[in-house]
């Protein structure tokens, strides 16, 4: 099987855990982020894989290979980094021919690569800058072209956006995806904003303050189906209630009975469990009419930001988010009595 | 503070600084052999006689003779000592960069009197060797300071990012580590070149009798009266320190390498 | 790259060659230094080996504890003099714009770099009767006749501080360079004046810098040597000149040794001050 394997990978610094418990499969060709708070050891895994920290157990598989204890110079990867460490005493064009020269590579090879790439990240004629002379958006564009210049065998991203203003990082986002795209290379980028993670990858890892994988799957099936009340709750914002499992198909939130699609296995009738909610998934109506999956409440806050509303409910205790369109948006106003309707296909059940 | 006052103290602070110079420079400008100011007439001639009687020729030969080579060894102490103390935090590397930084704090009477003792002993007391290799001691300092703090301008990530990029660690030293220090022992270089050229007790202690530099030469001539050919010199060491310092200045991060070469931050 | 440890022998070789020649040309000297004071003196030579704490003994004369007394009376009066000048002026500076800064920088790194002998040729000179500034002030009618004020006492603390100035500056730039640029602007939109705000606030908050800059300067200063001789009269021979006459002079290098060594133990004790005042630093000062 091609990719990259993660096989029981635990890293210490001195008494410290920055990962542990990490068991990965990346498949080959696949944009992949690394998403989690900060501290979560995002970083360090991908600094494991490329080659600049020793895993204190377990191993690295490349298409096979045990690269576990390969210096990161032998493994002919590419890496932009957080600070994009461009070479200030190179000029652009030097800095992206590093590897080739590194490699020995001709002088004729290495202007015509320089050449390309810099027509591929769109800054064709720049070879001769000093990188002082680049604004944040360019240099950033240097930095990937400079990890590409040598087709490494994977592409390795360290919040490289993480500095740049929100408007500017949406487009390089778009950018970097369709150019991921375009050159089909094995991908990998650690972040810790979800939108920039839902934007580009194929699979989304979702670490946690523990520093453990929570769950690994696509940016819709990770949103749609959280594996627990952190991933749901760092993924999106969520509604997430307490309550008890009470029939194969239903439970029981503060003396309200809800229908559900979908049990998980193991839960038994009686055992704790939590359901979590989108916001977009629950409909507010005015007063308080009776019907299944119906929790009646008091609205305590309106947030209208225009391309959308959302509304706070008190139900009884729990406060529940719903978000919805100004198109659709219910009729009603702070202090009234209104009623949230939690769809049984958008309520999951969460163990953990 | 009032800005017309607060102009006035950095005027004349800079009066304070300029006037001695300024004077001398007018001396140098005298037409006769005598020390007017304002000068009386106007010639150069004492700047032709300082660079072509031998009296004066040799000592600026020896001196520059002394300044060059000094500075290149004391360059070639601090670079890889700088670089240790960078690669690994060990105590005895800190220890080498106390003993580094020793000389120039002590009173330079003291470093001075414990050279001409060692030159005695070894019996090399007298000769050019001498004053060169405690120059180049006594001023190792600087370029220690310099060179170390250009190492620590190297974020770790550009080290990083060259060996992703497949370079191993000498071709890391090569391509990243070397380049981005060179400017600093340029400056490190620089100082203790023009503090070696101005450079009076050292000199004169180990071996003041048999090489006379520049300023043991002014300090012996002082005593038979004073020349304006003195003047010249005055002013080719301040002209030489001025553009040399404003080379840095120009091309170097000036302000930095001040921050880290006084002492009190050293202490901190 | 960065490690903890060097690993293996090849590791340890880049600082091989410092530390042989740092240990050779530095710690050899002072140990042969120390143990020359305890020698004896030989006529027409260097000095016998031998062991005697007679130089320590021959030190304490009239003359050398009229020369010591004075020296640190010059030291203190001159680092008192720059410290008072030089910290408002430093503040000055490093509230300039960046090219301003590196203007003053230039200026002071290359009066510091100045020999001595210069120094103090171009202070007489500029206090002598012929080229000399009395001359400007018989011009402006202030004076009868030009006089000659060099050597002198005054010429003396002129020359010290010329010297001692630029060093002050840079010793004082950093931690004034670092203080917080709000910390004034606070105290102003509390209701300070400028004026009160540099004397409660800039000198408050460095207080501590400010007496380790003094100690500094007064042990910079206790080590010059040529300035004495040339704007001094014999009675304002410094200690620095009294270990040159006996060692070179009088080849008397034990009893040069010694005063070396007294000396020494004077100027660490100073540094070590300093560090003690550095170490009880308020955060302010950082």
């Amino acid at each position: 099987m091609a990719g990259l394997f993660l096989e029981d990978i635990h890293k210490h610094f001195g008494s410290v855990v920055a990962v542990q418990n990490v068991d990965l499969r990346i498949p080959h060709g696949r944009f992949v982020c690394f998403l989690g708070p900060s501290g979560c050891g995002k970083t360090t895994l991908l600094r494991l894989i490329a080659g600049l920290e020793r895993p204190t157990r377990g191993r690295v598989l490349l298409e096979e290979a045990d690269i576990t204890d390969q210096p990161a110079h032998q493994r002919n990867f590419g890496m932009v980094f957080q600070s994009l460490a461009l070479f200030p005493h190179l000029s652009v064009g030097d800095n992206i021919a590093y590897s080739l020269r590194i490699r020995k590579a001709d002088a004729s090879v290495r202007q015509r690569r320089v050449d390309a790439l810099l027509e591929l990240v769109r800054l064709p004629g720049y070879a001769g800058r000093h990188i002082s002379q680049l604004s944040g958006g360019q240099r950033q564009r240097v930095a990937i072209a400079r990890a590409l210049a040598i087709e490494p065998r994977l592409f390795l991203l360290d919040e490289p956006l993480s500095a740049l203003d929100a408007k500017l990082r949406e487009d390089m986002q778009l950018e970097m995806r369709m150019l991921q795209q375009r050159l089909g290379v094995t991908t990998i980028l650690v972040t810790h904003d979800q939108r920039e993670a839902m934007t580009m990858s194929d699979l989304i890892v979702v670490m946690g303050t523990d520093n453990q994988v929570h769950q690994m799957g696509t940016p819709l099936e990770i949103y749609r189906n959280p594996a627990d009340t952190f991933v749901a709750n760092f993924i999106g914002t969520s509604n997430l209630l307490k309550g008890i499992c009470s029939g194969s198909r239903q439970v029981t939130i503060s003396g309200k009975t809800l229908g559900i699609e979908a049990m998980p296995e193991n839960v038994k009738e009686g055992s704790a469990i939590t359901i979590s909610v989108r916001p977009e998934d629950i409909s507010v109506v005015a007063g308080a009419p009776e019907g299944a999956n119906h929790l009646p409440g008091r609205v305590t806050f309106v947030r209208d930001v225009g391309s959308s509303v959302e509304i706070y409910l008190d139900c009884n205790g729990f406060q529940i988010i719903s978000q919805s369109t100004p198109k659709s948006r219910p009729a009603v106003r702070q202090g009234d009595v209104a009623t949230a309707v939690l769809p049984p296909a958008a309520c999951v059940v969460l163990t953990a | 503070m009032n800005r017309a006052l607060r102009q006035l103290f950095l005027a004349l602070v800079l009066i304070f600084l300029a006037s001695p110079i300024v004077v001398v420079g007018g001396v140098s400008l005298n037409e006769k052999k005598s020390l007017y100011f304002p000068p009386q007439g106007f010639s150069l001639n004492w700047y032709v006689e300082l660079f072509t009687e031998s009296a004066w020729l040799v000592p600026i030969e020896n001196s520059m003779i002394i300044a060059t080579l000094s500075s290149l060894a004391a360059i070639s102490i601090a670079l890889p000592l700088a670089y240790f103390l960078w690669r690994y935090r060990v105590f005895y590397a800190r220890a080498l960069f106390m003993l580094g930084i020793a000389p120039f704090m002590l009173p330079p009477v003291i470093t001075a009197l414990g050279f001409l003792t060692f030159w005695a002993t070894v019996g090399l007391y007298g000769q050019m060797v001498a004053t060169i290799v405690s120059h180049a001691i006594f001023f190792v300092t600087l370029p220690l300071v310099t060179i170390s703090l250009g190492f620590e301008s190297i974020d770790r990530e550009f080290i990083e990012a060259a060996e992703t990029m497949g370079a191993d660690s000498k071709a890391v030293f090569r391509t990243v580590v070397f380049p981005m220090v060179r400017s600093y022992m340029v400056s490190g270089y620089a100082f203790c070149f023009v503090l070696s050229l101005n450079e009076y007790i050292v000199a004169y202690m180990v071996s003041g009798f048999t090489v006379e530099t520049l300023p043991i030469k002014i300090f012996n001539a002082l005593r038979y009266g004073y020349t304006p050919v003195m003047a010249a010199v005055t002013i080719f060491f301040v002209l030489l320190a001025a553009l040399i310092f404003g080379l840095i200045g120009r091309f170097g991060d000036l302000p930095r390498l001040m921050g880290a070469l006084a002492p009190e931050s050293r202490n901190a | 790259m960065i490690e903890d440890k060097p690993k293996g022998l090849r590791a340890l070789l880049p600082i091989l060659y410092p530390a042989v020649t740092l240990v050779v040309f530095f710690v050899i000297p002072f140990g042969i230094m120390l143990a020359v004071s305890f020698f004896e003196r030989e006529p027409g030579g260097f000095y016998t080996t031998d062991f005697s704490i007679d130089n320590y003994g021959n030190l304490f004369t009239e003359l050398f504890g009229r020369v010591l007394v004075f020296s640190i009376f010059i030291s203190a009066l001159c680092a008192v003099i720059c410290v008072a000048v030089g910290f408002p002026f430093t503040y000055f500076i490093t509230r300039m714009r960046r090219k301003a800064q590196v203007v003053w920088l230039v200026i002071l790194v290359s009066v510091l770099s100045l020999s001595a002998v210069i120094v103090a040729f171009a202070w007489s000179l500029l206090l002598s009767q012929t080229a000399g500034i009395s001359n400007l002030f018989v011009w402006l009618g202030l004076m009868g006749k030009p006089v000659s004020w060099s050597p002198g006492f005054w010429a003396l603390t002129a020359g010290m501080c010329y010297i001692a100035f630029p060093y002050t500056v840079l010793v004082l730039y950093p931690p004034l360079s670092r203080l917080d640029p709000h910390l004034p602007e606070a105290a102003q939109t509390l209701g300070a004046s400028p004026v009160t705000t540099f004397f409660t606030v800039v000198l408050g908050s460095l207080r501590s810098a400010i007496v380790a800059t003094l100690i500094m300067v007064f042990a910079f200063t206790l080590g010059t040597y040529l300035i004495p001789q040339i704007l001094g009269r014999p009675q304002h021979w410094t200690l620095s000149v009294l270990i040159t006459d006996e060692a070179v002079y009088h080849s008397n290098l034990p009893l040069a040794s010694a005063m070396a060594v007294f000396f020494m133990v004077v100027s660490l004790a100073l540094v070590g001050l300093t560090m003690l005042i550095g170490k009880s630093r308020g955060p302010a000062a950082r």
